[in-house]
Parts: C-alpha cells; sequence; structure tokens
C-alpha cells in the first residue's frame, strides 16, 4: 500500500464496460511527512475521496480486493482516507 | 510488453527441470525507433526466433503462460515476432508536452 | 494505470495465439506534464485506440488479460482506456 495524495481526475467514456461508474482519480505518492514522491498512478476511487485529501492505495493484483473491484482490470484501488499519520 | 531485438543465446545443462528443451534468448530491449535501450535481458521463447530478429516480450508472472500447463520459472518470454513496427513521431520527442 | 500516448502500431505474424484478433500497439507512458516516462512499450488494443489518442494503460496481469477478452495468456499491458480529459491541481508537479 503507498500514502498519497488526490491530485486530479481522468474522464474516460470509451473504457472497459467494467470501469464504468467508477471515479478514476490521479494519485501522488507522498512521504508520511507530507511531500510529494516521484510519479503518480491512476487509480479507482472506492471510498468517496476527494481533491487534496490524503488516501492509501493497494497496488496490482490486491487492487480487486477493494469493495466493488472483483474481476475488474483496476490494477490500483484507493481504499481508505488518512486522518492522521504519527511519526515518533 | 516490450519490443527487443534477439542477439544471443544462451546454454545451460543444470537447471530447472521444467527448463527443459526451452530456448533462452539473450533480448537487447528496444526503442520505437529500434534504437538500443536499457540492459539485456534474457528471454525464454515461445515463437522460434532467431538471432537478429526483432520481437517482443512479456515479463511478470504471465510470462509462464505460454508454456501452460507446465509452469516454468520464467518472467521474460518472447510471445511475437514483429514484422513491421509504424511509429508516427519523431525520434527525439524526450520532453515533449502533451497538449 | 497509467496515462499513456499511443504512438504507434506494429505488425506481427508470427505471435502467441491469444494475440491473435488485436490490434498491438505501441504506448508512450507519460508523466503529469506530458513528458515522456520511460521508453515506450507495446500493449494489446481493447478500446479501439488510434496512433495519437491518449489513453489509459493497464500495467498487470489480470487487468490486461481480461479486458482483451483472453485469460490465462501471456500479456501484461493493454489500452483500457480512451482518455477524453485530464483535470490537475495547480500545484502538481510531473
Amino acid at each position: 500500500m503507498i500514502l498519497a495524495r488526490v491530485v486530479g481526475t481522468v474522464v474516460a467514456t470509451r473504457k472497459d464496460p467494467r470501469l464504468e461508474g467508477k471515479k478514476l482519480l490521479i494519485l501522488k505518492p507522498v512521504s508520511p511527512d507530507g511531500k510529494d514522491e516521484a510519479g503518480y498512478v491512476v487509480s479507482v476511487d472506492t471510498v468517496s475521496a476527494g481533491y487534496r485529501e490524503r488516501v492509501i492505495a493497494v497496488a496490482g493484483s490486491s487492487a480487486r480486493m477493494a469493495e466493488g473491484c472483483k474481476d475488474t482490470p483496476v490494477d490500483s484501488a484507493i481504499v481508505g482516507i488518512v486522518d492522521e499519520v504519527h511519526l515518533d | 510488453m516490450y519490443l527487443g531485438r534477439v542477439v544471443g543465446c544462451v546454454w545451460c545443462t543444470a537447471k530447472d527441470s521444467r527448463l527443459d528443451g526451452m530456448r533462452l534468448l539473450v533480448v537487447q530491449p528496444l526503442t520505437p525507433e529500434l534504437q538500443n535501450t536499457g540492459k539485456r535481458i534474457i528471454c525464454a521463447d515461445s515463437t522460434g526466433a532467431g538471432a537478429g530478429e526483432t520481437v517482443y516480450w512479456v515479463r511478470g508472472k504471465e510470462a509462464s503462460f505460454p508454456f501452460l500447463p507446465v509452469e516454468p520459472p520464467v518472467d521474460t518470454t518472447i510471445v511475437g515476432i514483429v514484422d513491421s513496427v509504424h511509429v508516427k513521431r519523431k525520434a527525439k520527442t524526450r520532453g515533449r508536452k502533451a497538449n | 494505470m497509467l496515462i499513456a500516448r499511443v504512438v504507434g502500431e506494429l505488425v506481427a505474424t508470427q505471435k502467441h495465439a491469444s494475440h491473435e484478433g488485436r490490434k498491438l500497439l505501441l504506448v508512450q507512458p507519460l508523466n503529469l506534464d506530458g513528458t515522456d516516462r520511460g521508453d515506450a512499450v507495446v500493449a494489446l488494443d481493447a478500446v479501439d485506440a488510434g496512433v495519437g489518442d491518449r489513453v489509459l494503460l493497464a500495467t498487470e496481469g489480470f487487468s490486461a488479460m481480461t479486458s482483451v477478452g483472453r485469460p490465462q495468456s501471456p500479456i501484461d499491458m493493454s489500452v483500457i482506456g480512451f482518455i477524453d480529459h485530464i483535470e490537475l491541481l495547480p500545484d502538481v508537479s510531473s
């Protein structure tokens, strides 16, 4: 799982039918202290996340274990909205 | 999948029994403009590709699927021999902006 | 999934049977600012995309295989969506 923030959305009307009705968000990985890290990923939202929110996302085949993603072509899914990160 | 060119082959006598009879080729990854890119890798072959041929290869667990029902321990496999490539961009596009 | 642009097509006669009947596209993954992200890859086409289109690229096996309707086949990437529009926060670097 990665810690990331929501930075954008992707609109695609012509897509795999199993992706219909799913929100596609662009995530930017962040470090635990909130700094942007390199790269990005387009992820399916399963928890109604919004812009600027910090979230956790799962990657790979585990993404299909997220709510409503069973047997869908999803390789990254948002599974939680982060309230706080505590660092020692 | 990725583009590549067959530049050699590897022989091993002592190997996993599921690799028996399998051809192991050295592949140089290529850009769409057929320029070398990155390090050479060893690929299993499911197509009968030969030296110098342009091929495309698959990476990951999927690499073992051409050999089903046997599941050999391979992570890169050549799955097609490329006849031609049609690219519509200039060779130098690094840093090109999307609209 | 990644954002990518279709830069070309390739023709292969001798290939794995599961790839028959699907277009083979050369796809360049992109960064958020539109610059190239690494080298271009080969992907099967599930949405009838063409050269120049901005697309959604699945980079995981199951997603790639099932979107072109070929489970248990050697496919690790496919084009699963045609992007109409991308919206980004202004404070995002690539």
